[in-house]
């Protein structure tokens, strides 16, 4: 178990990056698609879940040895509702408008895929720092990519960008890009654009690497 | 050239993409004709944007991917026509602009280019502007730019039920209604079906079949037939767009159950929607659906002897 123990930063670039989990694990495209409708939509998304993804996957980091296996799913919902239901009256709170902007997407960060592949598959196996870490990871990447994706869906599709106005007044938005087919065609182009960028990094690496080999 | 037009038996012919592109370009010159002569230099204005940015997006998009450049096959002008009928007059420069790019690049390029797009680029182009800027693809209001002076002026689309009555048939036949510039003249139309039928370019399924059931069912839903087929883009859509080879099914039952579907969905669409027309939409859906109904009807292979005989 200590030896398979992964480097602090490689899981937190692994969150962010490497396996980001909206762009390369293609999880938690519920949220992505509904509530991009602008960044700061995407932000607010994104930091809720960051806060739930951190805090459930502590919890459950520190109760994985005593979480019986048959009924761990249930088990997890149960955290992750405690979370999600403080965020939930937090941001009632604070940030009513942001709260009535995302809706029904708050409640529903208790059934992300995100958050509940993260406590299956890395917190209920690993001890709570690199479990905290993990979820500061993904929930930057997460943040990252909607909030990205927010920005260009809001500045085609409204000419703002976090209600900054971009273009001026003379400006015609593209509605389609607020509408829900919007979301898939840009969830879609940015995929494609993100295995473009990636297959070019990973043949460089693999050249040289092959060139390494040749001069040894 | 590769073909999957139709099953089995294939007969070697001489015709070529370029060939048959050139028969469809023909079939839509009545349209193109009568729409620049019914809406003026605008139309024209148009038709030109919209061919020239559509060869441009497919030349800069095999460029890119390094793929042989094939604008001589001259599908991209047809996109470009097709595109152009589809917009009002009054379409500005760079709406036309993008509905090429998101015909060419993204529906036809993204996809593989020519035969592997899975809906048809020119009205995928037109749903996306539709979406995108409703108000100014409907603005119909083009009476000032009619080049002959028309008795009847009017601002709405034909569909809506206050135009309707002060527009006599002949005046929908001969296209002086609002609408898009190749939709509104059923005389061109039809003399662009005669001319593909006769050149063999397409069959008469499609669009018999796709008005036919149109007609049908509107008469079952309590609307006048014959005055719904000559309102909208009924008739241009089951003529030049329903029957792109690529986007409709290859068997013949195929065709008629693609063309059935389509003409009920538009019907139902103008009778119970919220929106005045639906061709766009209908033909979209049985695009999308056109594999599983390639898949369903599938020709019998010669020889072959029925399983539960």
């Amino acid at each position: 178990m200590e030896k398979k123990q992964q480097k602090l930063s490689s899981v937190f670039l692994g969150g962010v990056i490497t396996e980001n989990p909206t762009f390369r694990l293609v999880l938690g495209t519920c949220p992505t698609m509904a509530v991009t409708t602008s960044a700061l939509n995407g932000l607010g998304m994104g930091a809720a879940a960051t806060f739930v993804l951190i805090g459930s996957n502590v919890v459950i980091s520190l109760l994985r040895n005593f979480i019986p296996d048959k009924i761990r799913i249930p088990s997890f919902i149960v955290v992750i509702c405690t979370f999600v239901t403080m965020v939930q009256m937090f941001m009632q709170a604070f940030v009513p408008d942001l709260y009535a902007s995302l809706g029904m997407f708050i409640p529903l960060i208790v059934v992300n895929c995100i958050i509940l592949a993260r406590a299956e598959a890395f917190a209920s196996k690993n001890p709570v720092l690199p479990s905290a870490v993990d979820g500061l990871g993904m929930g930057l990447g997460f943040t990252l990519a909607i909030t990205l994706m927010g920005a260009i869906r809001e500045i085609i599709g409204s000419g703002t960008v976090f209600g900054l106005s971009v273009f001026g007044a003379s400006f015609e938005p593209m509605l389609l890009m607020v509408l829900p087919a919007g979301g898939f065609l840009v969830f879609g182009l940015m995929l494609a654009a993100i295995n473009i960028i990636t297959g070019k990094f990973t043949a460089k690496k693999a050249a040289a690497a092959d060139e390494a080999e040749e001069e040894v | 050239m590769q073909w999957k037009v139709s099953a089995a038996p294939h007969v070697h012919a001489k015709d070529s993409t370029a060939t048959l592109m050139l028969d469809v370009i023909a079939a839509l010159m009545p349209c193109v004709v009568a729409g620049i002569w019914l809406f003026g230099w605008r139309a024209a204005l148009v038709i030109a944007i919209s061919v020239a940015a559509c060869v441009l997006t497919e030349l800069v998009c095999q460029k890119i991917a390094k793929k042989p450049i094939r604008i001589n096959d001259l599908s991209a002008v047809v996109t470009g026509i097709i595109l152009a009928l589809n917009l009002p007059p009054t379409a500005p420069w760079w709406m036309i602009l993008i509905g090429a790019v998101i015909a060419i690049g993204l529906v036809k390029q993204l996809f593989g280019g020519i035969g592997d797009n899975f809906l048809n680029p020119a009205l995928t182009a037109r749903a996306v502007l539709l979406a995108s800027w409703p108000a100014r693809m409907t603005a119909t209001n083009t009476a000032s730019a009619y080049p002959l002076p028309f008795d009847t002026v009017t601002s709405a689309t034909v569909l809506t039920p206050e135009t309707t009555l002060n527009t006599t048939m002949v005046d929908m036949l001969v296209g002086r209604i609002p609408g898009t510039i190749g939709e509104v003249c059923k005389v061109a139309i039809l003399l662009g079906l005669v001319y593909l039928l006769i050149r063999r370019t397409i069959t008469w399924h499609i669009p018999v079949v796709m008005t036919g059931t149109f007609m049908l069912a509107v008469w079952a839903f309590g609307l006048d037939p014959i005055q719904s087929v000559l309102s909208g883009g009924i008739l241009f859509g089951a003529v030049f767009m329903a029957t792109d080879y690529v986007t409709s099914p290859m068997t013949k039952w195929g065709q008629v159950i693609y063309a059935a579907g389509a003409g009920l969905i538009v019907a139902l669409i103008r009778a119970f929607g919220s929106y005045p027309e639906g061709v766009t939409y209908a033909i979209l859906f049985m695009n999308v659906v056109t594999p599983l109904i390639d898949r369903a009807v599938r020709p019998r292979i010669y020889g072959e002897v029925k399983s539960h005989a």
